[in-house]
């Protein structure tokens, strides 16, 4: 019995709260009553990446890409192209370009893209072992068991040229190395599934779609280091990714792939999940593994590194999950394959979460030394609504925004720190003229203060005294002193902060400063806000020459500040707006004024 | 489940790559094209693709994609299929039932061979390509 078609629904969490998890029973239902329930196998795969159109439903082998799907759309598409061959046409994806209906290998969303860390996702299904395997899945482990030694493994590693993706970029092979030196035992592997960075998601689209990919790689390092036992630490807020990772290592350990004597080689490898709650500084490595090892999560003074003393103070690999799903790869294509790709000093490949006031917003995997034109214009379409581009946020809070003139760098870890940024995770969020750099600043500032651990001075009193003067200026209370004032305290918190937290918390002050001081200075001199944001220094009025006195603005203050007559022009009552602006946004004839 | 060893892991994985390669359409270059309009589903067509799914999997064939189109306009001689593959005329066999679907894998794909008594024509001039 062989199935005729395919129809992939995407299972990532973002279409899941799209009711993606509908669209597929109502397919298999569907099915079921068209009595074609044989000929079609449905499948849940991992996040396509296309996360702008979702949910996205892919029919094969017809390469039809449906996108905003619903689950009462289920039925037509069973009806129409399944059973009669008929494309629902109104449901393909459109290029905005072309406005042609696009087969997939068309869509200029992945044009650009090289997918090696998403390989898997949207394509198979993750929590079906076969499936994995069939795209070579665990052939790089059978590679590493039964034919490489662990120098060669290292070797192939060094000439890959695969830097740590967790933001800092410390070459993979010489963490492997040093810990693989290091004369003690028991020696331990950790991947580092804290995904903290706001608006950041590629890790866990990374575990949802693909979850053996980690294991696999997990068991590769274990093996080339010496050590049998590994923690993947998650974070509580990924129920689906804890829930896909824990159905892998089940079927990874029924098939004898994880487990004693894997495939015969006398290697044995355990995995364990740790679960987080709720601390960004878990994402720290030494904060992590206090945490495993059931500590509070805080950092601590490096040297000893965990390649030495990690884990109960046992050597110990510790990688972010990005670094961990390139490693199989690697393996099978060999290390010279993967740094071919990318810059001279970046190989490989980097997974950004696009995200922000762009059109086609989304997971992108792109060679490094792609532009960054390249990515928020050719890949993510543009800005949306046709607002002129500000700034582009990448590092989350951690990094630096990036200006116009700019775009043009090529991404990779030493030309973004040039420019004052860093390249993080992958958070890359797009900012338009309607985004004010102090309320960006402050919404940082907001969060790393409210994560620091408190353990060391200056991030936890320089933190909160730069969130302070950042309160001070959008409300229109500071004074030209104050900007000196904060340059200090954020070079005092780089220069003597213990972790990465306290060492980057200041970065998105000072890049806004040096490209944006001018708006900082009207905050502070003509105390306004030229965006349009920062509540305090913003009111709304109503131009009494523009008004027909409609009262929509009326009924749709949510606290009843607007009054006046039918056809009579209207005003707002200052005293009580909240600024919400919601005034602002429905007025059909221009007569509401912010200023 | 019992403990997999090297080769059998091995099989595994080839079983299910074969699987998962009917998916796809990259690396395809022959096709079979059954019309699956109202005549032809009245006439058999589905187990016409039925017998040519099973052929090409008895005989191991990865690069050839099944797809399935709408009324050809021969709707007296349907289930009909077109055959494209690369040095070979573009050809529309009429009256295509399971049996004949098996001959045209080994004879046309295979052997190279047109299948004489069910000939119908070549597909029609595409005006879109113009």
């Amino acid at each position: 019995m062989a199935f005729k078609s395919y129809v992939l629904v995407c299972g990532g969490t973002a279409c899941q709260s799209s009711k993606s998890e509908e669209i597929y029973k109502n397919f298999i239902t569907e099915l079921e009553a068209a009595g074609i329930k044989d000929d079609v196998q449905v499948v849940k795969t991992g996040c396509f990446g296309f996360c702008e159109k979702g949910p996205i439903v892919k029919v094969l082998p017809d390469e039809s890409f449906y996108v905003e799907v619903k689950p009462t759309d289920a039925k037509e598409i069973v009806a129409e192209h399944l059973v009669k061959g008929r494309q629902v046409k109104r449901l393909l994806y459109q290029g905005e370009e072309t406005k042609k209906h696009a087969k997939v290998e068309d869509i200029a969303f992945y044009q650009k893209q090289f997918r090696i860390v998403l390989r898997n996702c949207g394509v198979i299904n993750p929590e079906d072992i076969n499936e994995y395997i069939a795209r070579d899945g665990y052939a790089a482990l059978e590679k590493v068991l039964f034919e490489m030694t662990p120098d060669q493994v290292i070797n192939e590693l060094k000439v890959s040229g695969l830097r740590g993706r967790g933001g800092a970029g410390f070459p993979t092979w010489l963490k492997w190395n040093f810990t693989k030196q290091v004369n003690d035992s028991p020696k331990y592997i950790v991947c580092n599934a804290d995904e903290g960075d706001p608006g950041a998601y590629m890790d866990r689209s990374t575990i949802e779609g693909d979850p053996h990919s980690i294991l696999e790689a997990m068991m590769i390092a274990g093996k080339t280091i010496g050590s049998n036992k590994g923690y993947i630490y998650i974070r509580a807020e990924y129920p689906l990714a804890i829930h896909r990772l824990e159905v892998a290592i089940k079927q990874a350990k029924e098939l004898g792939l994880l487990g004693k004597d894997i495939l015969g080689s006398g290697f044995d490898f355990d995995i364990e999940l740790r679960l987080g709650a709720g601390a960004f500084v878990c994402g720290e490595e030494t904060a992590l593994l206090a945490s495993i090892e059931g500590e509070r999560g805080m950092p601590k003074p490096r040297p000893p590194f965990p390649a030495v003393k990690g884990l109960w103070q046992k050597p110990t690999v510790i990688n972010n999950v990005e670094t961990w799903a390139n490693i199989p790869v690697i393996i099978l294509r060999g290390g010279a394959w993967f740094a071919n790709i990318g810059t001279e000093k970046s190989k490989g490949t980097k997974v950004f979460a696009l995200t922000g006031k762009i059109r086609n917003s989304g997971l992108v995997e792109v060679p490094m030394g792609t532009t960054l034109r390249e990515i928020i214009y050719d890949i993510g379409g543009g800005i949306m609504n046709d607002k002129k581009f500000k700034a582009v946020q990448t590092g989350g809070p951690s990094g630096g925004v990036i200006t116009a003139e700019y775009l043009d760098t090529p991404i990779d870890y030493e030309n973004l720190q040039k420019l004052g940024s860093i390249m993080g995770s992958g958070g890359m969020i797009v900012m338009d003229e309607d985004d004010c750099m102090v309320d960006i600043a402050k919404f940082y500032l907001g969060f790393t203060v409210d994560e620091s651990c408190g353990k060391c001075a200056p991030c936890r009193v320089g933190g909160r005294q730069l969130l302070g003067y950042l309160d001070k200026i959008s409300k229109g209370k500071a004074s030209r002193d104050d900007i000196t004032k904060m340059r200090q305290i954020g070079t005092a918190m780089k220069r003597a902060s213990l972790c990465g937290l306290g060492q980057t918390a200041p970065n998105p002050v000072l890049s806004t400063l040096t490209y944006f001081e001018k708006e900082y200075l009207a905050h502070i001199d003509d105390k306004t806000c030229p965006a349009g944001k920062c509540k305090d220094l913003i009111t709304y009025s109503i131009l009494p020459e523009k008004c027909i006195g409609c009262g929509l603005c009326a009924r749709r203050c949510p606290v009843n500040c607007i009054t006046g007559e039918k056809r009579q022009p209207h005003v707002i009552d200052k005293s009580a707006c909240i600024k919400c602006g919601e005034c602002y946004s429905v007025c059909k004839f221009g007569a509401v004024m912010r200023k | 489940m019992a403990k997999m060893t090297l080769e059998e892991l091995k099989k595994l994985r080839e079983t299910k790559k074969r699987e998962l390669e009917k998916r796809e359409i990259t690396g395809k270059d022959i096709e079979i094209i059954v019309g699956m309009a109202t005549c032809g589903i009245a006439a058999g067509a589905k187990q016409t693709l039925s017998a040519f799914l099973n052929e090409l999997e008895a005989q191991n064939l990865s690069n050839v994609l099944v797809r399935q189109t709408g009324c050809m306009g021969y709707c007296y001689a349907e289930p009909t299929v077109e055959i494209r593959m690369p040095g070979m005329p573009d050809i529309i066999y009429g009256k295509v039932d399971p049996e004949t679907a098996v001959k045209i894998v080994r004879r046309h794909i295979l052997g190279k061979v047109l299948i004489n008594d069910h000939i119908l024509d070549k597909p029609a001039a595409d005006i879109m390509k113009k």
